[in-house]
């Protein structure tokens, strides 16, 4: 394996400070926010990378659920500030995080304990990258369908209300709605399982094969990771949607748009 | 014409119904019957209907044959106490997706055909939505209608059959009638008593 040393990452860098200095050439409006995301990907992964080398060294259970814990929250929060109307109250901050918990957390600990089996299962090396790509995987998934249904029940209010006036019940009324949502939670983990390979080598797999991994276990692991996504989406996506379709209605099956706060900005 | 079975007569009670800060409201509409409801723009008359069809929060009490509306689904109420907006709403392409069977018997009494069922959703008039919108919750039987504004959009000949429609349909089935209209001549025509909502609450109209 090359290690990159100091100056390789500083050429890299000479790259983005040239792309910023030619947006403020161009006028672009874009160098200040490229030179702050590009500042915070060298200090956030920096810290990181500080916690992973800790964790690997202490192997401790205490700390895999800590350092979860907070990828968790991270998350939750992620997928809370992408809703144009989000649930009012903690529902807005707890329906994703909820439904990120059961499925990425099931999902992690099956295959830790079953495909890749590790010793112990909570080993970090494994088990943080692993929960890391299902978290950022899911969380894009529940922010899409989530933001779907809510925007769309809140444009066919009226369509929702005639039919519970015709005696539909709360989710017959929203049926087709949910069906889109769902469908745009789970496009991009299709679209990109439809495209691995073809269009594009997978982040985790080009990753494995520069660190010098055989190409067809760094293969296996990708189609493991693949699938393990999206599972994960799906059922995250899923729990999600049943409980912000029950959040949209109350108990005598009413469209309580109240619960939904106006939109961002 | 149209064959209908007899439902057991249907009373609507409403009893002190407070919704969206407004009420308290009491009415009592007796099997059979059609009552007009006046009121002016604002004072809340599809606010009260919505109310009663329990789309909306509501305090008091609001019952069907001295059952109340906490015995039925939620479902099940709507059904029989049908709303009727002033504004309908459609979501599929064609119209007969919207219906729960490929017949309506209400269709020809309204002007329509069986070939209506394929029509395209989007080159109804608005007066043809209307209708069809009638005959859409007449297919559920119910036992109260509360009809909101529902001849605003029709022409004179169209408002003629609709109101002797309802008429037919309640003294066949003796479902109660809640008509809010803001003709006068239309409410002395088909109720048989005249409420007028205000901000107080509903008083009996006697002019």
């Amino acid at each position: 394996m090359i290690t990159l040393s100091a100056v390789d990452l500083s050429l890299a860098a000479g790259l983005v400070l040239a792309m910023a200095a030619l947006s403020w050439r161009m006028q672009l409006g874009l160098s200040g926010q490229l030179l702050i995301a590009g500042t915070r990907t060298v200090v956030q992964l920096l810290l990181i990378g500080l916690v992973l080398k800790a964790l690997f060294a202490n192997v401790d259970l205490l700390w895999v659920t800590g350092i979860s814990l907070v990828m968790l929250l991270a998350a939750g929060r992620e997928v809370m500030a992408r809703q144009q109307r989000r649930f009012t109250g903690w529902w807005g901050f707890g329906m994703g995080t909820g439904a990120m918990f059961i499925s990425s957390f099931a999902i992690t600990v099956l295959a830790l304990t079953t495909m890749v089996a590790t010793d112990p299962w909570y080993d970090p090396q494994y088990a943080v990258p692993l929960l890391g790509m299902l978290l950022g995987n899911t969380m894009s998934g529940i922010a899409l369908a989530l933001d779907r249904l809510t925007t769309t029940a809140w444009q066919q209010r009226a369509i929702i209300e005639q039919r519970l006036m015709l005696g539909a019940a709360r989710l017959d009324a929203i049926a087709e709605i949910r069906r889109e949502a769902m469908r745009s939670g789970m496009m991009p983990i299709i679209n990109s399982m439809a495209a691995a390979g073809l269009v594009s080598l997978p982040g985790m797999m080009t990753g494995q094969i520069l660190a010098g991994s055989p190409p067809l276990e760094a293969v296996k692991y990708q189609i493991l990771i693949m699938f393990l996504i999206s599972a994960g989406t799906g059922f995250g996506v899923t729990a999600a949607l049943w409980l912000a379709s029950k959040r949209l209605f109350d108990d005598r099956d009413r469209l309580r748009l109240d619960k939904l706060s106006g939109p961002r900005r | 014409m149209v064959e209908l079975e007899r439902p057991h007569m249907s009373t609507l009670n409403v009893i002190d119904l407070r919704t969206h800060e407004r009420g308290p409201y009491s009415l009592s509409i007796a099997p059979g019957e059609c009552v007009s409801l006046r009121g002016d723009s604002g004072s809340g008359k599809s606010l009260l209907l919505r109310a009663i069809a329990d789309l909306d929060p509501h305090e008091g009490q609001v019952l069907l044959d001295d059952m109340p509306v906490t015995q039925f689904t939620a479902p099940q109420w709507r059904k029989q106490v049908a709303l009727l907006p002033a504004e309908s709403q459609w979501w599929q392409d064609e119209v007969g997706a919207h219906f729960p069977i490929e017949e309506c018997s209400w269709f020809e009494p309204l002007g329509f055909g069986t070939e209506t069922m394929r029509w395209q959703v989007s080159r109804l008039s608005s007066g043809e939505k209307q209708r069809l919108a009638l005959a859409r919750i007449l297919m559920n039987k119910p036992r109260v209608l509360l009809l909101d504004e529902p001849t605003a959009s029709l022409d004179a000949d169209n408002v003629i059959t609709v109101e002797k429609l309802i008429e037919k349909y309640r003294c066949d089935t003796g479902a109660a009638v809640l008509w809010v209209s803001h003709d006068a001549q239309q409410a002395t025509r088909v109720g048989n008593r005249h409420l007028q909502l205000t901000t107080e609450g509903i008083r009996e109209d006697t002019a």
